[in-house]
C-alpha cells in the first residue's frame, strides 16, 4: 500500500499558492471577516422523509439549493494552507472550486474541479469526505464542524450538468498514441478521461453491457442515480472516448490480441473479482447472497421491476447483512425498500469500527435498519427446501488492535443464539478479479489474485500495463480507484510521450 | 449488439442459435460458454458453446426451451439482434490423450458435448458417443457425431433403438466390456448426476458441465457457487467443468431450483404480454 505520510508534490504546492494569491480571491477574503464566517452553521442538505422513502430507490438527497450553496461556500476560510487538498485522495484544488461557488460563478466551480477529478457528481455522493477532506479540514479544528466539501462538489457538478452548459474541454492535438482500458468502472473511466485530454485515442473495453462498473451494479439508484452516471460516461463520449462493452479482456481478446491491433499503453481496471465467504455451514442454502449479487440483481438487472424485467431476486421479510461497509449498508437499505420487516446489519466488531460513511450509517438508521453489533453467524439452517430460515450467531467482545490498527474481535464463549432470517447478503468484501491474471500468465499477481504495481507509477511488471482500483488492492472505495487511476494515468501519459 | 444468423428449431423444445461474434468464434475452446440476453429486460444466461466457424466468425449453441430467457431466445429470427452475448466463457475443457473416451451427452448436451468429441477424437483417442433421448424423434446432429466417434450409442426410452433405457443403465453396460479411461457428461443436471454414481464405484474420472444459475459470468457475483469436494468454487471461472465424483449434487439441484416460482411468474407474465386471448 502506498505511504500515507507523502509531501505534498511541489507542482501542486505552487498551483495552490498560485489560485491563493489571485486578486479575486484576495477580494473575497476580504469581503467577509474570518471570525463572522465561522459563525455561519453548516448547511444542511434537504433529505427525503425516511419512513417514506425506504419504500423507493429515489435518491436519498436533495442536493443543496443555489442559497445554502452560497452560504456554504462561504464558511470556507480559504487557508494559506489548505489541508483539505492533502486529504483528497486525488488532490482537487478544493479551495478554489469553493470560493468559485461563493463568487457565484458555479459553472467555472465545476469546471476547476474537472481539471482533476472526471467524474465530480459521483464523488460528491459517494466519497468517505468525513474520513478524508472534511476530516483535516482547518475549520473542523477551529470550530468542530467543518465545511461540507461533499455537498458543495455535488451542487457545482449537478449545476454545471443541469445548466446544459457542460463544458467539453479541447483536447489536446492528437499524439496519434492508442490507449486500452480494461473496466468501465470508477478507475478505467478516470484515467481515460484523463489521456483522452492529453490527445490520446482512448477505448475503454467493458465486460458488461453498461458502463460504470461498480457505480451501475453496485451503488444503489438512491445513492446514485442512474442518469447522473449516464451523464459523466456521455461526457466522456464527447470528449472522444470509445466504449466497446461485452468484452471479456482476457477472454474475448486477449492483451496480446491489443497489442497487435496497435494499442501501445494498457489500463487493467477489471475490479472487484470473486466475493468473500464466511465458510460456515449452509452457507450455499438459497436466500444466502454475495453483496455483489443481491445488489447486480437490483441494480444492473433491475430485479426491482420484475417481472417486467425476467431477472428476479428474493424478496425476504427478515434480512440480515454481514459486514458493516458501505456495500452492507447499500445490501441492507436495499432489502428495507423491497420489503423486508426486518433489515439488519450484523457486525462483529463495535459501531467505531465501521468502515461505512457516517451519512450512509446515519441514513441507514432513519430508515429503520437494525444494528446487531459485536455479533456473527456461526452457522445456517434451511427448511425443507432448503432456503435459511435462521441462522446461529455468537456475540463477541473486542480484543487487542490486530494488524489494521482496529480491535480484533474475540468470541464470548456459550453465547450463541439463534436468529430467524429469510434473506442473508454476505457484504464482507471481495478480492481482486481473477480473470487478468488467470488468462495473462506474464503479470505479476500477488497473493490474494491482486495485480502488483509500482505504487509511484502504477505500472504492473509488464512494460506499458498499468494497474489501479480494486484490482490492485481488493475491495476499496471508488475514491481511491480514482486516486490510482490519476497516479496510473500521469505515469501512462509519461511513458507514451516517451515512446517513439 | 450481436447478430442472430440462424435460429431454427432441432427438434421439440430444443433450438440452435448461431451467431455474428467474430472475436468470441476466434477464441472459442471445446467446453466453454458465452453469455447471453435475449432483451434489454432480459436476464443474462449462459449457453454452452456447440460449435463455432472462426472463418465465418460464427458461434452455434443448442438450448432447450425452458423459462422466458429461452422463450424469447426461440422465436429469435435471422437478422434480428441481441444485445448481450459475451465470450467465450469458463476454462475450456481438458482435452489430452487419454486412451478411449465415453462422451455422454442428452438434451442440449448432445451439441454441447460435441465439440469436446471431436477434440478428444482429433487429440487421438478412441471416442464412444452415448446419446440420451426420451425419444427417437428427439436426436440429432446424429451424423455430426457419428463423423468424430468411433462408437456409437443411443439410449431412448423408446423402442426404436436397441437400447431402452436411460442412460446409466447403458453406460454400466459399455464400461462392463470396454476399457474406458474418461468419460465426458453434459447435459441436465440429472444426467450428468446419475452418470457419475455409475463410474464413481469403478474409480473412471468423470466429467462434468456444470450449470448453475449465473449472472455475469465473469467472476463478479458469486451466484454459481457450487460444492466441490466441500469446497465452494465458482463455476463461471473456476468450471464449467469439474470432476463428477467430487461435486455435491443436492446442494445444485435445490441451487438450481432457486427461483422457480419466480421463473413460472415471468413466463406467465410475458405469454399475457406477447400471446394476448384475441
Amino acid at each position: 500500500m502506498p505511504d500515507k505520510t507523502k509531501q505534498m508534490p511541489p507542482e501542486l504546492k505552487a498551483s495552490l499558492r498560485a489560485g491563493f494569491n489571485e486578486a479575486w480571491r484576495k477580494e473575497l477574503r476580504k469581503s467577509l471577516p474570518v471570525k463572522e464566517r465561522m459563525k455561519i452553521r453548516r448547511q444542511k442538505m434537504p433529505e427525503r422523509k425516511p419512513d417514506l422513502r425506504n419504500k423507493h430507490f429515489k435518491e436519498v438527497n436533495f442536493g443543496l439549493a443555489v442559497k445554502n450553496a452560497l452560504k456554504e461556500a462561504q464558511r470556507c476560510l480559504d487557508c494559506a494552507n489548505p489541508m483539505c487538498v492533502m486529504g483528497c485522495p486525488v488532490g482537487i484544488d478544493i479551495p478554489a472550486f469553493i470560493k468559485l461557488i461563493e463568487a457565484g460563478r458555479f459553472n467555472d466551480s465545476a469546471r476547476k474541479l474537472k481539471e482533476t477529478n472526471s467524474l465530480p457528481s459521483i464523488c460528491g455522493r459517494v466519497c468517505p469526505q468525513e474520513s478524508q477532506c472534511e476530516a483535516v479540514c482547518n475549520l473542523k479544528k477551529a470550530t468542530g464542524v467543518s465545511v461540507a466539501i461533499g455537498n458543495l462538489e455535488r451542487f457545482a457538478a449537478d449545476f454545471e450538468r443541469d445548466s446544459g452548459k457542460v463544458f467539453i474541454p479541447k483536447a489536446l492535438p492528437p499524439t496519434g498514441k492508442k490507449v486500452a482500458i480494461i473496466g468501465a468502472g470508477p478507475a478505467g473511466l478516470t484515467v481515460a478521461g484523463e489521456l483522452v485530454k492529453k490527445g490520446h485515442k482512448v477505448t475503454v473495453f467493458e465486460a458488461l453491457h453498461v458502463a460504470g462498473g461498480v457505480l451501475v451494479y453496485g451503488i444503489p439508484e438512491f445513492r446514485l442515480p442512474n442518469k447522473i452516471l449516464r451523464a459523466e460516461v456521455e461526457y466522456l463520449k464527447r470528449l472522444g472516448v470509445k466504449f466497446e462493452m461485452n468484452i471479456v479482456v482476457g477472454k474475448t481478446v486477449s492483451l496480446k490480441d491489443l497489442k497487435s491491433d496497435g494499442y501501445d499503453a494498457f489500463f487493467i481496471g477489471t475490479g472487484a473479482g470473486l466475493p468473500h465467504f464466511m465458510n460456515i455451514p449452509g452457507e450455499n442454502l438459497i436466500g444466502i447472497y454475495s453483496a455483489n449479487e443481491y445488489l447486480t440483481r437490483v441494480n444492473l438487472m433491475r430485479a426491482v421491476d420484475f417481472p417486467e424485467y425476467d431477472t428476479p431476486v428474493f424478496k425476504g421479510k427478515r434480512a440480515a447483512v454481514l459486514g458493516g461497509g458501505n456495500v452492507a449498508m447499500d445490501s441492507a437499505r436495499t432489502a428495507k425498500r423491497l420489503g423486508a420487516e426486518m433489515s439488519a446489519i450484523v457486525y462483529r466488531r463495535s459501531r467505531v469500527e465501521m468502515p461505512a460513511r457516517a451519512e450512509e450509517v446515519h441514513h441507514a438508521e432513519e430508515e429503520g435498519i437494525e444494528f446487531h453489533f459485536l455479533t456473527t453467524p456461526i452457522r445456517y439452517f434451511g427448511d425443507d427446501k432448503n432456503r435459511v430460515k435462521a441462522m446461529e450467531c455468537l456475540r463477541m467482545r473486542l480484543g487487542e488492535p490486530d494488524s489494521s490498527g482496529r480491535r480484533r474481535p474475540v468470541p464470548i464463549k456459550d453465547s450463541e443464539f439463534i436468529m430467524e432470517v429469510d434473506l442473508v447478503i454476505v457484504a464482507i468484501g471481495n478480492s481482486s478479479n481473477p480473470l487478468i491474471g488467470q488468462t495473462t500468465p506474464e503479470l505479476e499477481v500477488g497473493k490474494w489474485g491482486n495485480v502488483e504495481v509500482d505504487w509511484d507509477t502504477m505500472a504492473t511488471n509488464m512494460e506499458g500495463v498499468y494497474a489501479g482500483g480494486d484490482i490492485i488492492r481488493g475491495g476499496a472505495t471508488v475514491i481511491l480507484a480514482m486516486g490510482d487511476a490519476r497516479i496510473a494515468a500521469a505515469g501512462m501519459h509519461k511513458y507514451l510521450s516517451s515512446k517513439k | 449488439m450481436a447478430k442472430i444468423i440462424r435460429r431454427e428449431r432441432l427438434v421439440p423444445n430444443l433450438h440452435l442459435l448461431e451467431i455474428e461474434a467474430p472475436q468470441v468464434a476466434r477464441k472459442c475452446k471445446p467446453g466453454q460458454f458465452v453469455i447471453i440476453m435475449p432483451d434489454e429486460r432480459g436476464e443474462r444466461i449462459p449457453l454452452n458453446i456447440a460449435d463455432w466457424d472462426s472463418e465465418k466468425g460464427t458461434v452455434t449453441s443448442v438450448f432447450l426451451v425452458v423459462g422466458t430467457s429461452t422463450q424469447k431466445l426461440s422465436i429469435l429470427r435471422s437478422g434480428d439482434e441481441v444485445p448481450v452475448y459475451v465470450g467465450p466463457l469458463g476454462k475450456p475443457a481438458e482435452i489430452k490423450k487419454y486412451g478411449t473416451v465415453l462422451c455422454a451427452g442428452g438434451c442440449y448436451g448432445i451439441g454441447a458435448v460435441y465439440p469436446v468429441a471431436r477434440a478428444m477424437k482429433k487429440a487421438g483417442n478412441k471416442v464412444i458417443s452415448l446419446i440420451d433421448v426420451k425419444a427417437n424423434y428427439l436426436l440429432y446432429w446424429e451424423d455430426k457425431l457419428k463423423a468424430v466417434s468411433d462408437e456409437f450409442f443411443v439410449s431412448s426410452r423408446d423402442s426404436y433403438y436397441d437400447c431402452k433405457e436411460f442412460i446409466p443403465k447403458v453406460l454400466k453396460e459399455v464400461v462392463k466390456t470396454t476399457k474406458i479411461d474418461r468419460v465426458i457428461s453434459y447435459g441436465c443436471t440429472y444426467l450428468m448426476y446419475t452418470c457419475s454414481e455409475v463410474t464413481r464405484p469403478l474409480g473412471i474420472k468423470t466429467i462434468v458441465s456444470l450449470n448453475p444459475i449465473m449472472l455475469d459470468g465473469t467472476g463478479m457475483c458469486g451466484a454459481c457457487r457450487v460444492s466441490i469436494d466441500k469446497k465452494t468454487k465458482f463455476a463461471c471461472v473456476d468450471g464449467p467443468d469439474f470432476d463428477g465424483h467430487l461435486v455435491d449434487w443436492q446442494e445444485l439441484f435445490s441451487r438450481r431450483k432457486s427461483y422457480f416460482d419466480d421463473e413460472i411468474q415471468s413466463l406467465c407474465y410475458w405469454e399475457k404480454e406477447n400471446f394476448p386471448k384475441s
